[in-house]
C-alpha cells in the first residue's frame, strides 16, 4: 500500500540519459557509454554507409511528427501540452524536413538533416552558407550592478575583459574546478550579459548570484537564434544591414536591423569557419528567416541541421557537452568529470584573475601537467583500408559523425577513449576527439583506435594530432 | 592607522571570551571585538524597566565542561541550583514539584503516581548515564567520516572506551533513544501527564518542534549533559549573581592579555586571495589579522564575508541552516511576589522554573501554530523569579518575573509581522495565561520577541541557539556538513559559537574546540604562526 | 487431534508474501516446508479479491516497485505469473484549478515542471542523482543481516567492520547527505531543494505513507528515501501494477513455492507456537491439530510473533518489554469504488493518458500537516492525502467493460480513533474521502456503484497486521535496522530456539519488497 510519488520524470534521466539540453543527448543510456539516436558506430557493417535510420526508429521516448505530437483532449492548451517544444522558425523548417528526420535538443524538435543525407548541408558550411537553427540554446539575460561580477565570479575567464561589443567563449566549473557547462558571454551594454549554455542554468546562476546585486532572465524562449556559417555568409548579412558586416571582428557583436527587424549579430559559431549567429525576438524570427533565405539564395544559402553542424564541429575542434564531456552536476561517479585542462580549455582558464568557482584547485592543477589531453585522432587510412580488406571489403564510411565512446590504446593497453567522430569530408580524413590519458596525448604519439568491422573488433592506426582539424584564415579573418 | 593583532575574536560572549583567552594563554596577540557595550552576548544582564533588571535570555547558569575551565585555568563561580529545580502546573491546577534530589522528586511523584515514582530513579538513572555520553563527547571536535587528523585519535579512543563503558545495552539504547521523538520516551515510561510534560518541555527547548517530533529526545539529553545527577531540567545557577560566568570570564581573558573592545561591531572580514587579513569594523577602521574567530551565528560570520569567495554550494547549505527562533522572553516588574509564592514549595519553585504546560499535548499543540507561522492561542510558558536568588536584580522588597515562551515564531505568515501591536498582544496572552495560574500584578512588562532578539543580540531569525539543535544539524553537521570542525572554507577563518558543535547550552564548548582547532592548524602550516 | 503423517522441516505462519517468498527459499534449499494461511487465500496484505460481482481490487497494497530484483530472479516469478505493467505518470490537482504531473517522459516532465518553477525543473536533475546515490547507499543495507553494534561476536564485528567500509566509501559528502536523509522530516529535506510547494507536497506525500508522522516530523526523509529504492535496480522502472491485482504477485511467488516443493494450507489458523524446553517444537492449529516441525517462522508482526503465538514466560522479560513498546499506530485508511465510468478530473477533463496514472491529492505541505493534526489527537483528516489509481486503466480485467475499479490511498485515518472505530466512523471516513475527491472529480459520486471503506481497524481485523500498519511497525529511525523490531534480535531469531521471524517488522521493514523473507530463510538454511 504504498508508492513513490512519480515526480520523479527529470530523475529518472539518470537511466534515461544525462541531460536533454545538448544536441541529441535525450536518447542515451547511460553516461559514458551512451548510444544517442543517430550514432553510428564507427564503421558501419557491410552496406552500412548512411546514417542509421534510427531517427525514426520507435523508442519509448520517440520524437513524432508535428500533426502526431500534440495530444490535445479538451478545451485546455494546458492539457497534455506536447513534450517537444518547437523553435520560432518552426514554421519554416518543419515543411523542409523532407524525410522527418527530427531529433530532440534540449526539449526543442529540431532537424537532424532537411535532406536524409547531411552531404549537401556540410558542403555549405563550408563552401557557401549554411543557415541552421540554435534557437534551442538556453540564452539568459544578465543585468544589474553586479552582473559582471557575478559572471566572473562564476566563469574561468576573466569577464573584466570583455567590453561593450565583445563576445566570450567560456566554460564554468564547480568548486573542484570540474566543468559544469560551457558558452559564450556577450556584453550586449555596460551592465547587461547575454550568457548561453547548452543545459539550463537558472539555479547556477542563482546560487552564483547570493549576495549579489543582479537580475537573472531567462531569455531563452523569447530570443531566436541561427547561425549563418560559411565564406558567404558575410557577403549575404552585407546585403541586409547598414551595419558594416566587414568591420565585425572574430567574437565581436553589434546591433543593428534586417528589414526593420532589430536583430544582434555577433561573429561567432560552432563550425569553425567564417560565420554568425543572428539573436532576434522570437516573434520577429520568421520574417527574419524569410529575409536571409531570400538575400541568401543567389549565394547557395543552405538550411542545415545537426548533422552538418556535427561534423563541421568536430574538424573545428569543438567540444560538445554530454558527449566530450559530462556537466559536473550530472556525472555520477568523479571519473565522468572534467577539468577545463582536460578537454583542451586550459586556455580558457585565467591565470590572474580575482575569486571565481574553483579557482583554487584549478591553479594548482596548472602547476602540473594534467592527467587528460583533449586531442584529435587522424586514423589512417592505410591501417582502415586493411582491416576492411581482411575481411574481403572496401572500407565503409558513416556519412554522419558518430558519438559513442570508442577506446583508444597505446602499446596493447588502453591509454583513452575517443567520444566523437567522423570522416572529414573536406580533409579527407577519419578524424575523432578523444579523451588520452598523460603522457600519450602528446602531438604526434601513434596510438590505434578500436573499430568494429563486421562484428569484431580492430585496431586502426592513429596519431595523436593537434586541435582543429580544421582551421581556416577566413575564420578570423 | 594600521593595527594588527595575531587572531581576531568576533563576539565577548562565553565561546568568544573562551576562545580569544585559550588563544592569548598561547601567546598570541588577541584581540577580541563585540558590538555591545558588555560582555556575556546571550546571558547578560538587562535593564528591561528602570530599576528592575534580568538575565536576558536564559534564566540558568548553563554548563561549562570543567576540563575547559581547567584549560584556560579558570576558577568557576560558585554554584547554587534552586531546591525545586522544576514544577509544572497540572490540568487540575495543582502543582507538581520535582525537587533536584532525586529521592525527593520521587517522593513528590508517589502523591501523582506510585507507578511513575517507582520508575523515578532508574528514568534518571539511565538518563544522566546517556547524557554523560554527550559529556565526554562535547568536549571533542565532531567525528566525522573523512577524519584524517591523528591529533584526534586518542580522545576518539577515550570517547569509544566511555562508549564502551556504557555497556553493551546503554549502547544500543543510546542509538534507539537519540532519534525518537520525547514523547514516545516518556510514554514508554510513565503515566503521568505532568510529569511527562515537564520532561518534555526541557527536550523541545528553543525547538520549533512539538514532542511528537523524531529527535527530540536528544534534545533532552543535550540539555542534561553537565547537569546534576538526577536533574530532567536544571543545569544549575551561578550563587552569587546571574552573570557571574562572564564577569570571571572577561578577567581570566584581561589577564591573559586579551585586547577587548566595546561597541565596535565587523562590518567585513576582509580577505584576499582566498585568506583571511583582517576585519574592517562598522566606521571604517581596518585591523589586520591573519586569523579571524567568530562567535556570531553562522548566517551573520559568512555575511560579513565577500560571496564570491565562497563556493555556491557552500553558501546553499548555509542558507539552508534552519534557524527558526519561537522563543520570546516577557520581563515582568513586581511590585510583590504573587500570592502562591507564600508557601515554602512556592518560593522554591518560582525560584527554579515553573511550567504552565501540563501536557504533552499542550506543547504539542502550541507547536502546531507555529508550523504555520501563527502564534498559538495557548503558548508553552515557563515562568521564573530571579529576584528570589539573586535580589539585587530589583529595588529592595521588589521583584522580577522572567517569563520563556514558546512557540513564538520569528517568521509569521498571513501578512503578520512582529511589530508593537503584535508584541503587545504576546505580552497579554502570556499575562493572561500566568494569572490563570498564579495571580501576579505588574508594574512594567517588557517583550523581547524573536524579531527584536534577532536586532538586539544579532541572532539569525531570533535563533537563541544559533541552528535549531535538531539531529541533522548537530555534531559534524553543525553549521553544515564538511565544515562541521570549526575551520571555515576560507583560509585563517573559523566559527567558534553556538552555531558550530557542540552548540548551544555547553558554555565555551565551540570557542575551547575552535582555538584548538587554530593552534593544530598553525602547527601544521608549514610557515608557523605567520 | 490429528497426528500428522509427517514431520515438517519448516513451518512458515501465515502466507504473506514475505512468509510466500521465506517458504520459496526454504524449499528451494530443500526443506520440507509447510506455509499456514489463516485466509481462504494466501497473500496477507497483498492479496486481490472481488469484493463486488466482476469488480476485482487490490484490497490492500495496490502498487508496487520494492520487491527485490533477486528475488524475482531467484524464485523465477515471471515464470509464475509476475507481470508488471507501468504506472507513468502522476497528477497533483491544484486548489487555483490547474494541476501539476509528472510524466514519463524526461523533457515533457522538465517542460511541466519548468510551467510552475524553472529551478525546481532545475534542482530536479540533480535531486533525482542525489536520491539516486542515496539508494546505491542503502541498497547494501538492505540486503544485510543486521549486525549488532553491542556485539563483540565475530560475525557481528565484520559486518560492522563491512559496514564501516561501506559508508568511508561512500565519500563525506554522500554519508553527510544520506545522514541528513535518515534524521530529517521530508518538508525540511525537500525545501533545500525546491520552491513549487506543491511539487514539495506530492513528493513529501512518500515520507508519510504508513507512518504516523507529518512532512515536517523529522524522520518522515527516511521513508521518502524507502520510496525511492525500488527504482535503482531497474526490476521494474519505478513503479508498476501487477497484473490482475496485487494479489498476483503473491499467487506468483506462491506458485513458484510450491513448484520448489512447499506445501500451502489456507483456511489454516495457527492458534499457538509450540515450545518446549525453550525450543520450538511445532505448531497447534485453532482446530486442534498440532503439527510438528524442526523450526516455524512467523511471518505476522512483532506483537503476534512475540506475544501472540507464544507464551510470555518463554520470552525474556526486557524482549516483552522491548516488543510491547514497539510502535505500530496504523495511520492509513483504503477506499476501493467500483465505478460506472470514468471519473473527470476538473484540472484535465475527460479521458487520456493521465487516467492510467497516479492522482495524488497533495496541493500543499502544510495540505498534508493538517491533515496529520487532526491524525495527532485522534481524529481521521478531515482534508486528507489520497493516492489514487484506476487500476482497470491498466488491466482493464479488473473490472467490466466500460466500468472501472478505483483504488484510494488514505492517510491519516489512525488507528486510535477517539472513541474507536465503528461501523457509523467507517462510514463517516468514506463520505469524507469521496467528498474530498468531488472537490476534484465532482463526478465521481454520480458513478460509484459499490464503495468498500478500510479503516486500520479493519486492516488489522483481516490481515491480522497489528494496528492496522502497513509496514508491520512504523518505520521509524528508532525502530530500523538493527533496532527492528527490538535491540539483539534483529537477526530474524527470536528468544526460542528453533522460532524464528520473517515479517516486515523485521529489517528492512514493508512495502512488497520480500526481503525480510529472503534474509531470514538464508538465515535459517545457513545459520544453524
Amino acid at each position: 500500500m504504498n508508492r513513490a510519488d512519480n515526480i520523479n520524470g527529470p530523475e529518472t534521466l539518470l537511466r534515461d540519459g544525462a541531460a536533454l539540453s545538448s544536441v541529441q543527448s535525450a536518447e542515451s543510456n547511460n553516461l559514458r557509454h551512451r548510444c544517442p539516436e543517430s550514432a553510428v558506430p564507427p564503421y558501419t557493417p557491410a552496406g552500412g554507409t548512411c546514417p542509421r535510420a534510427s531517427d525514426n526508429a520507435p523508442t519509448r521516448r520517440q520524437c513524432q511528427s508535428p500533426s502526431q505530437s500534440r495530444f490535445t483532449v479538451t478545451r485546455d492548451q494546458r492539457t497534455l501540452t506536447a513534450i517537444l517544444k518547437t523553435t520560432p522558425f518552426h514554421a519554416r523548417t518543419a515543411p523542409l524536413v523532407r524525410a522527418q528526420t527530427w531529433r530532440r535538443w534540449a526539449g526543442y524538435q529540431v532537424a537532424s538533416g532537411y535532406e536524409p543525407h547531411p552531404e549537401h548541408e556540410y558542403a555549405s558550411i563550408r563552401n557557401s552558407a549554411a543557415l541552421i537553427d540554435v534557437s534551442p540554446l538556453y540564452k539568459y539575460l544578465i543585468g544589474g550592478r553586479d552582473a559582471a561580477r557575478l559572471l566572473d565570479r562564476m566563469v574561468t575567464r576573466d569577464v573584466a575583459k570583455c567590453a561593450v561589443g565583445r563576445v566570450l567563449y567560456t566554460p564554468w566549473c564547480d568548486a573542484h574546478g570540474k566543468v559544469i557547462d560551457d558558452g559564450t558571454i556577450s556584453r550586449l551594454d555596460e551592465r547587461t550579459f547575454r550568457l548561453t549554455s547548452a543545459e539550463p542554468n537558472t539555479r547556477w546562476l542563482a546560487m552564483n548570484a547570493v549576495g549579489l546585486d543582479v537580475t537573472v532572465e531567462d531569455a531563452s524562449a523569447r530570443t531566436g537564434a541561427l547561425a549563418l556559417q560559411g565564406p558567404l555568409s558575410r557577403a549575404i548579412l552585407q546585403q541586409l544591414t547598414n551595419a558594416d558586416i566587414g568591420a565585425l571582428k572574430y567574437f565581436r557583436l553589434v546591433h543593428t536591423t534586417i528589414r526593420d527587424i532589430p536583430v544582434t549579430i555577433s561573429r561567432t559559431g560552432y563550425t569553425g569557419d567564417l560565420g554568425y549567429e543572428l539573436w532576434v525576438d522570437a516573434e520577429r524570427a520568421i520574417p527574419l528567416w524569410d529575409a536571409l533565405i531570400e538575400a541568401g539564395t543567389p549565394y547557395g544559402i543552405t538550411p542545415a541541421g545537426i548533422w552538418a553542424l556535427d561534423i563541421a564541429r568536430i574538424e573545428a575542434g569543438l567540444i560538445m557537452l554530454d558527449v566530450d564531456y559530462f556537466s559536473s552536476h550530472h556525472t555520477i561517479i568523479d571519473d565522468q568529470k572534467s577539468s577545463p585542462f582536460e578537454i583542451n580549455l586550459g586556455w580558457a582558464v585565467s591565470a590572474d584573475k580575482g575569486p571565481y568557482n574553483g579557482r583554487r584547485v584549478l591553479r594548482a592543477e596548472k602547476a602540473r601537467a594534467p592527467q587528460w589531453g583533449f586531442v584529435g585522432l587522424d586514423v589512417r587510412w592505410e591501417s582502415l583500408e586493411s582491416i576492411y580488406a581482411a575481411r574481403a571489403l572496401p572500407p565503409q564510411l558513416p556519412t554522419v559523425a558518430w558519438r559513442v565512446s570508442a577506446p583508444v590504446y597505446k602499446d596493447g593497453k588502453q591509454v583513452g577513449y575517443a567520444t566523437s567522430g567522423c570522416w572529414s569530408p573536406l580533409l579527407k580524413k577519419y578524424i575523432a576527439l578523444a579523451h588520452i590519458a598523460a603522457p600519450y596525448y602528446a602531438v604526434d604519439t601513434p596510438v590505434s583506435l578500436e573499430v568494429t568491422v563486421e562484428h569484431r573488433r580492430n585496431r586502426a592506426d592513429a596519431v595523436v594530432t593537434k586541435l582543429p582539424f580544421f582551421d581556416p584564415e577566413r575564420k578570423k579573418a | 592607522m594600521s593595527v594588527s593583532f595575531d587572531v581576531i575574536v568576533i563576539g565577548a560572549g562565553s565561546n568568544g571570551l573562551v576562545a580569544a583567552t585559550a588563544l592569548a594563554q598561547s601567546g598570541r596577540q588577541v584581540l577580541l571585538l563585540e558590538r555591545a557595550n558588555v560582555a556575556g552576548g546571550k546571558s547578560r544582564v538587562i535593564e528591561f524597566a528602570p530599576g528592575y533588571r534580568a538575565p536576558s535570555l536564559g534564566i540558568e547558569g548553563g554548563w561549562l565542561p570543567p576540563p575547559i575551565a581547567h584549560g584556560i585555568r579558570l576558577e568557576l563561580p560558585g554554584m547554587k541550583g534552586p531546591r525545586i529545580a522544576a514544577s509544572v502546573a497540572g490540568v487540575d491546577g495543582t502543582m507538581v514539584h520535582l525537587p533536584q534530589d532525586p529521592s525527593s522528586a520521587a517522593e513528590q511523584i508517589r502523591r501523582h503516581s506510585p507507578r511513575d515514582a517507582a520508575r523515578w530513579m532508574g528514568f534518571t538513572a539511565r538518563i544522566a548515564k546517556l547524557a554523560g555520553f554527550l559529556e565526554a563527547l562535547y568536549l571533542l571536535p565532531p567525528p566525522d567520516l573523512d577524519m584524517r587528523s591523528l591529533a584526534d585519535v586518542p580522545g576518539l579512543l577515550g570517547l569509544a572506551k566511555k562508549f564502551r563503558g556504557l555497556g553493551r545495552a546503554d549502547m544500543t539504547e543510546l542509538l534507539r533513544v537519540m532519534p525518537m521523538p520525547v514523547q514516545d520516551l516518556l510514554d514508554d515510561e510513565f503515566e503521568s501527564d505532568a510529569l511527562k510534560a515537564i520532561i518534555g518541555a526541557t527536550a523541545i527547548r528553543d525547538l520549533r518542534q512539538g514532542p511528537r517530533s523524531g529527535g527530540t529526545s536528544f534534545g533532552l539529553l543535550h540539555w542534561l549533559a553537565g547537569a546534576p545527577a538526577g536533574s530532567v531540567r536544571a543545569r544549575g545557577a551561578w550563587r552569587d549573581r546571574p552573570d557571574a560566568l562572564t564577569v570571571a570570564l572577561e578577567t581570566a581573558a584581561r589577564k591573559a592579555g586579551v585586547t577587548i573592545r566595546y561597541s565596535a561591531a565587523v562590518a567585513n572580514i576582509l580577505i584576499r586571495d582566498d585568506a583571511v587579513t583582517g576585519v574592517a569594523i562598522t566606521g571604517g577602521e581596518e585591523i589586520t589579522a591573519p586569523i579571524v574567530v567568530s562567535t556570531a551565528d553562522p548566517a551573520r560570520t559568512m555575511a560579513l564575508v565577500d560571496p564570491v569567495w565562497l563556493d555556491p554550494e557552500f553558501m546553499r547549505a548555509m542558507q539552508n541552516i534552519r534557524y527558526r527562533g519561537c522563543t520570546s522572553i516577557v520581563h515582568y516588574a513586581l511590585d510583590r511576589l504573587p500570592e502562591m509564592a507564600g508557601s515554602p514549595d512556592g518560593v522554591d519553585a518560582l525560584s527554579g522554573i515553573v511550567s504552565l504546560s501540563p501536557t504533552l499535548d499542550a506543547l504539542e499543540r502550541a507547536a502546531d501554530a507555529a508550523k504555520y507561522g501563527t502564534i498559538p492561542h495557548a503558548p508553552h510558558i515557563e515562568i521564573s523569579i530571579p529576584t528570589l536568588r539573586w535580589p539585587s536584580l530589583a529595588p529592595a522588597g521588589k521583584h522580577v518575573l522572567v517569563a520563556r515562551v514558546q512557540y513564538a515564531p520569528w517568521h509569521l505568515r498571513d501578512g503578520h509581522f512582529w511589530d508593537g501591536a503584535t508584541a503587545s498582544a504576546l505580552g497579554r496572552t502570556v499575562t493572561q495565561a500566568i494569572e490563570r495560574v498564579i495571580p501576579f500584578s505588574h508594574s512594567a512588562v517588557s517583550v523581547m520577541t524573536p524579531a527584536r532578539i534577532e536586532d538586539e543580540y544579532a541572532l539569525t531569525q531570533g535563533s537563541i541557539t544559533h541552528g535549531e539543535l535538531m539531529l541533522d544539524q548537530i555534531l559534524f553537521m553543525r553549521p553544515v556538513a564538511g565544515s562541521g570542525r570549526y575551520a571555515m572554507p576560507v583560509d585563517g577563518l573559523y566559527l567558534g559559537g553556538s552555531g558550530a558543535h557542540p552548540g548551544p547550552g555547553v558554555l565555551g564548548g565551540a570557542g575551547w574546540l575552535a582555538s584548538r582547532r587554530v593552534l593544530a592548524d598553525a602547527k601544521r602550516s608549514p610557515g608557523g604562526w605567520r | 487431534m490429528t497426528t500428522p503423517s509427517s514431520r515438517y522441516d519448516a513451518i512458515i505462519v501465515g502466507g504473506g508474501h514475505n512468509g510466500l517468498v521465506a517458504a520459496a527459499y526454504l524449499a528451494r534449499a530443500g526443506r520440507k516446508t509447510l506455509v499456514l494461511e489463516r485466509r481462504p487465500l494466501v497473500g496477507g496484505a497483498a492479496v486481490s479479491e472481488e469484493i463486488f460481482p466482476g469488480f476485482t481490487f487490490s484490497v490492500f497494497s495496490y502498487v508496487v516497485s520494492l520487491l527485490r530484483p533477486e528475488i524475482i530472479r531467484d524464485l523465477h516469478l515471471p515464470r509464475h505469473g509476475l507481470q508488471i505493467l507501468p504506472l507513468e505518470s502522476t497528477v497533483t490537482p491544484l486548489d487555483n484549478g490547474d494541476y501539476l504531473a509528472s510524466w514519463p517522459d524526461a523533457d515533457a516532465n522538465r517542460r511541466e515542471l519548468a510551467r510552475h518553477s524553472p529551478r525546481d525543473a532545475e534542482a530536479a536533475v540533480q535531486f533525482g542523482r542525489l536520491m539516486h546515490h542515496m539508494a546505491m547507499a542503502v541498497r547494501p543495507i538492505l540486503g544485510m543481516v543486521p549486525p549488532d553494534p553491542a556485539s563483540l561476536a565475530p560475525s557481528d564485528l565484520a559486518a560492522l567492520l563491512k559496514l564501516g567500509k561501506h559508508f568511508r566509501g561512500l565519500g563525506s559528502e554522500r554519508f553527510h547527505a544520506l545522514y541528513k536523509l535518515m534524521t530529517m522530516s521530508s518538508a525540511d529535506y525537500l525545501d533545500e531543494w525546491y520552491e513549487f510547494d506543491p511539487l514539495k507536497a506530492t513528493k513529501a506525500a512518500s515520507g508519510i505513507i504508513g507512518t504516523m508522522m507529518g512532512p515536517r516530523s523529522p524522520g518522515s526523509a527516511y521513508v521518502l528515501l524507502h520510496h525511492y529504492m525500488g527504482e535503482i535496480d531497474g526490476a521494474f522502472r519505478a513503479w508498476g501494477f501487477q497484473k490482475g491485482g496485487t494479489g498476483g504477485i503473491s499467487n506468483a511467488i506462491a506458485s513458484s513455492a510450491r513448484a520448489f516443493g512447499a506445501e500451502i494450507r489456507t483456511n489454516a489458523t495457527v492458534e499457538r507456537v509450540l515450545v518446549k524446553g525453550g525450543r520450538v517444537t511445532g505448531v497447534a492449529l485453532a482446530n486442534g491439530d498440532e503439527i510438528s516441525a524442526r523450526v516455524v517462522v512467523s511471518g505476522l508482526d512483532p506483537r503476534r510473533t512475540f506475544l501472540d503465538l507464544v507464551e510470555r514466560s518463554e520470552i525474556p522479560d526486557d524482549v516483552v518489554q522491548g516488543i510491547e513498546r514497539y510502535k505500530f499506530r496504523g495511520s492509513s485508511g483504503k477506499v476501493n469504488l467500483a465505478l460506472s465510468g470514468l471519473p473527470s478530473f476538473t484540472c484535465m477533463p475527460g479521458p487520456g493518458p493521465h487516467m492510467r496514472g497516479a492522482f495524488s491529492i497533495s496541493p500543499s505541505l502544510d495540505y498534508l500537516e493538517r491533515a496529520y493534526d487532526d491524525a495527532k489527537y485522534g481524529e481521521f483528516s478531515r482534508n486528507p492525502y489520497m493516492d489514487i489509481v484506476i487500476p482497470s486503466m491498466i488491466d482493464p480485467g479488473m473490472a467490466p467493460p466500460g466500468k472501472h475499479v478505483m483504488s484510494i490511498f488514505v492517510q491519516y485515518a489512525p488507528y486510535h480513533l477517539n472513541g474507536g472505530w465503528t461501523d457509523a466512523k467507517r462510514e463517516a471516513f468514506g463520505d469524507t474521502v469521496v467528498k474530498t475527491l468531488s472537490r476534484y472529480a465532482p463526478n465521481i459520486e454520480s458513478l460509484i456503484l459499490h464503495r468498500q471503506v478500510l479503516s486500520p481497524a479493519d486492516v488489522e481485523r483481516i490481515t491480522g497486521l497489528s494496528e492496522g500498519n502497513i509496514f508491520g511497525g512504523e518505520l521509524a529511525l528508532h525502530q530500523l535496522f538493527f533496532l527492528r523490531p527490538v535491540p539483539q534480535w534483529a537477526r530474524y531469531r527470536t528468544p526460542i530456539r528453533g522460532y524464528w521471524q520473517c515479517g516486515a517488522g523485521t529489517h528492512p521493514g514493508g512495502g512488497i519488497m520480500g526481503a525480510s523473507g529472503r534474509l531470514a530463510a538464508l538465515e535459517i538454511v545457513n545459520g544453524r
